[in-house]
């Protein structure tokens, strides 16, 4: 069965609170922030407001449900999505559906974490049974002691070296210096990436994203809402998700959009030559490189020459983390899975400022969430183009 | 290749002990299984009874068929390292006082694939053999060992941290008069026990092996009563800053059930073998627990050798075993005492002994080297409970399997 199209669904009002290192403000702070914002530039008030989708780690004891009270919200239509990094594209498919078949006029699609002092250590200590059981008697090295070993089976696999990797947090970094709410300020070059403190081998202290607190939203309302308010806003043209993909695979060299890859194409009707710019998943370097050759814009193992073939920075041939990205911007927790997503909306609707890609208009946007043993399980992807009134 | 571990200089008494600090303790209820494995040394998995999926981590139906009939069984050792890495950065405060740890992800001959520790002497690519050990927070925890032995690996830190292995190590063995506290002497010292404190009840009276003991290199004997609080007291003011680790040779047995028994014997059973216990453990216990941490010479074990009658009783022995079940109540009790500490309390089980006290049964009895052995072997497999002779572990297997059934078979019920 050939799938629907998002036909007459649309994001709009891109908004990022910036970033901070530690924060004494909990989650609801952070989320009340991006979905006020979110809704001032759509000229909404939080009573008009009938959809929500919340994505966040750190409201415990509350869940979504807690939420609409807390900030005095009255729904028809509440979702939560715990996705970690693929959240921001799974928020869409389900919002966009719901908002497609008149269930709901409006969602505000928010993901926000707080990171005060050990919270970190305190999130990975309940992050899952799995976990629990049998990563972390391990040496406890977090979610950098699994990549490491992802990365160690990838290079040995593909003749993948340090320096390939270093590619991808160099342009990063550059992208980030024009982008004031990144928390990384300073230059970095390829030395500096290749003599960092090592956190687990071959991880190193620039393939490690920085854990913070922030938030980020955005809206889906229909089409002709968005005219009607003047918005600038983006289609989504395709749209996949898979859970737990080749749970034979002994180690993960490939995430589940490998499986979907061609429908993904398919739904969108044009190939990788017709993307402007790519917004990865990039927790480690090496899940950026993954993404890159399971959507389809090079072989399997090719990732490496196809990151030195290319110019990943803004003004380069293959505009790739514009912002930064999580390695340079910072990982809000669950907003990590949006920061990639509310960029890109930013980007294909022309406001994104001092990082906007010239003539950008579709962006592929990819998730990849919840190190739940040994591999991430969730991964997603959506291609999104930009219409400006 | 290990390092062989150098001899610990003398402590500084100004320098503070570290305190023990745990990996993480917290489990799943499935995951209970790796423990329970590891505490005898078994290298056991979840299989499916259904299909027999072998799986792991430990869950609560079968990745394959959703059955929920999964049982702990035996398993192929195999593996190959797939991946390994060294954490260097760890935001536990158990493992950020041991970095670099080495970890890494092991595809098993079996089927699924295990996140876990690495030997030293292991690398990617490296065909290994996988062991369940208890670690600290005495939990069960998968490490990949070499195929092959290999030049000091059990010196690997990682390894160590998981056994209670003697060497290096001073070792209190409470009744020097035991049957087999000379042979345990011999091969503590043997596997590089640096001191052998032996303690000597009623000092006053003449024994014949004594002279041979107090012969031997490294070994002390000290006075010590376990009936007598004072006595205990005082050697552990004496030695307890450098007992690293207890074994509780100590016991007093007299053939008699209950009906015809001397309430006198049993008085004394207890007085020795449980109320002994509890004074070891009062006066030794706390010091060991503060010294879990204090290096290559840190405390490691408190030993007890517990009849395997202690889990059902021989109506011809029963006030004794009375006793002993006592004192298996009381180590459990330890064990959940000690469990801040990381100390481990082994229980080393087992049948009727080759003795005075056991002349008129028939064999097998447990030859006073055999036991020593399966000590040795448990400090040095980092075990829990270990079943010395077929006695015990017949016994055993059959409280496993159901323990009321056994019961009937003791008291006269069975065929």
């Amino acid at each position: 069965m050939s799938r629907a199209p998002y036909d007459g669904v649309v994001l709009t009002c891109p908004v990022t609170v910036p970033y901070v290192r530690y924060s004494n403000e909990t989650a609801h702070w952070w989320i009340a922030r991006a979905l006020r914002a979110a809704l001032d530039a759509a000229g909404m008030t939080p009573q008009e407001l009938d959809g929500f989708s919340v994505s966040s780690f750190s409201l415990f004891p509350d869940t979504p449900v807690g939420l609409t009270q807390h900030l005095g919200l009255t729904l028809r239509w509440l979702d939560t999505v715990p996705m970690g990094g693929a959240s921001g594209v799974v928020a869409v498919r389900r919002a966009a559906r719901a908002v497609q078949a008149g269930d709901v006029d409006c969602v505000a699609c928010v993901a926000g974490d707080a990171n005060e002092i050990d919270s970190f250590r305190k999130l990975l200590s309940g992050f899952s049974r799995f976990s629990m059981d049998a990563v972390y008697p391990y040496g406890f090295g977090g979610p950098n002691a699994s990549f490491a070993l992802l990365t160690n089976a990838y290079m040995a696999e593909y003749g993948v070296t340090r320096a390939d990797f270093g590619r991808i947090a160099v342009a990063q970094r550059a992208n980030a210096l024009r982008n004031p709410d990144a928390l990384m300020k300073t230059p970095l070059t390829l030395d500096q990436y290749l003599a960092a403190r090592p956190i687990a081998d071959p991880i190193a202290l620039f393939d490690c994203v920085m854990p913070c607190a922030g938030s980020e939203a955005f809206l889906i309302m229909r089409e002709d809402e968005a005219q009607r308010r003047g918005l600038p806003y983006a289609r989504v043209s395709s749209a996949i998700e898979r859970h737990n993909a080749f749970p034979d695979d002994p180690i993960q060299l490939r995430g589940g959009w490998a499986v979907d890859v061609d429908e993904l194409w398919g739904m969108a009707g044009h190939g990788p030559d017709q993307i402007d710019l790519l917004q990865t998943y990039d927790d480690y370097p090496v899940i950026s490189m993954m993404q890159i050759e399971d959507l389809g814009f090079c072989e399997k193992g090719a990732a490496k020459d196809f990151v030195q073939a290319h110019d990943l920075t803004i003004d380069g041939d293959f505009p790739h983390n514009t912002s930064g990205g999580q390695l340079s911007v910072g990982q809000a927790g669950a907003a990590g899975g949006y920061l990639g997503l509310v960029e890109a909306i930013r980007q294909v609707t022309g406001q994104a400022g001092p990082t906007q890609v010239k003539d950008a208009q579709r962006a592929l946007v990819a998730g990849f969430g919840m190190i739940n043993y040994d591999r991430g399980v969730c991964s997603a992807a959506a291609i999104i183009e930009g219409v400006t009134p | 290749m290990s390092q062989p571990l150098t001899p610990p200089k003398k402590k500084d008494p100004q320098k503070r002990s570290v305190v023990p600090t745990l990996p993480p303790l917290g489990r799943s209820r499935a995951a209970l299984g790796l423990s329970a494995a590891a505490a005898e040394g078994r290298f056991a998995l979840q299989h499916c009874a259904e299909c027999g999926t072998v799986q792991y981590p430990p869950r609560d139906a079968c990745c394959r068929c959703l059955g929920v009939t999964l049982e702990w069984s035996e398993t192929e050792t195999g593996g190959t390292v797939l991946a390994q890495t060294t954490v260097r950065a760890s935001p536990d405060p158990y493992f950020r006082e041991r970095l670099p740890w080495r970890m890494g992800s092991v595809k098993l001959d079996v089927g699924p694939v295990a996140v876990c520790h690495l030997h030293g002497d292991v690398a990617r690519g490296d065909v290994v053999r996988m062991a369940l050990k208890l670690d600290k927070a005495g939990q069960g925890v998968l490490i990949a060992l070499p195929q092959q032995r290999t030049k000091a690996m059990e010196d690997d830190p990682v390894l160590r941290s998981l056994t209670a292995h003697p060497k290096h190590r001073r070792v209190l063995i409470t009744d020097a008069r035991s049957h087999f506290a000379a042979p345990l002497a011999d091969a503590l010292l043997k596997a590089g026990a640096t001191r052998v404190f032996m303690g000597e009840p009623e000092t006053w009276r003449r024994w014949p092996e004594r002279d041979a003991l107090a012969a031997m290199d490294g070994v002390e004997l000290l006075p010590l009563d376990v009936t007598d609080a004072a006595s205990v007291q005082k050697l552990a003011a004496q030695i307890g800053g450098k007992v690293d680790i207890l074994i509780n040779t100590a016991r007093f047995i007299r053939p008699g059930g209950v009906l015809m028994h001397d309430t006198v014997f049993a008085r004394d059973e207890m007085e020795v073998n449980a109320m002994g216990l509890m004074r070891l453990a009062q006066g030794f216990g706390p010091g060991m627990a503060a010294r879990t941490a204090d290096g290559v010479n840190s405390a490691a074990a408190f030993v007890n050798i517990l009849s395997a009658y202690a889990l059902v009783p021989d109506a011809g022995y029963g006030a004794f075993a009375a006793s002993q079940a006592a004192a298996r109540s009381i180590s459990q009790t330890l064990r959940a005492e000690f469990r801040p500490s990381g100390l481990r309390v082994m229980n080393v089980y087992v049948g009727p002994t080759d003795d005075d006290w056991h002349q008129s049964l028939p064999p097998p009895k447990v030859a006073p080297n055999a036991l020593a052995r399966s000590v040795m072997s448990g400090l040095i497999e980092g075990l829990e409970d270990v079943y010395c002779g077929d006695v015990a572990n017949n016994l055993a297997e059959r409280w496993k399997v159901d323990a009321k059934v056994l019961e009937r078979e003791m008291t006269g019920g069975g065929a």
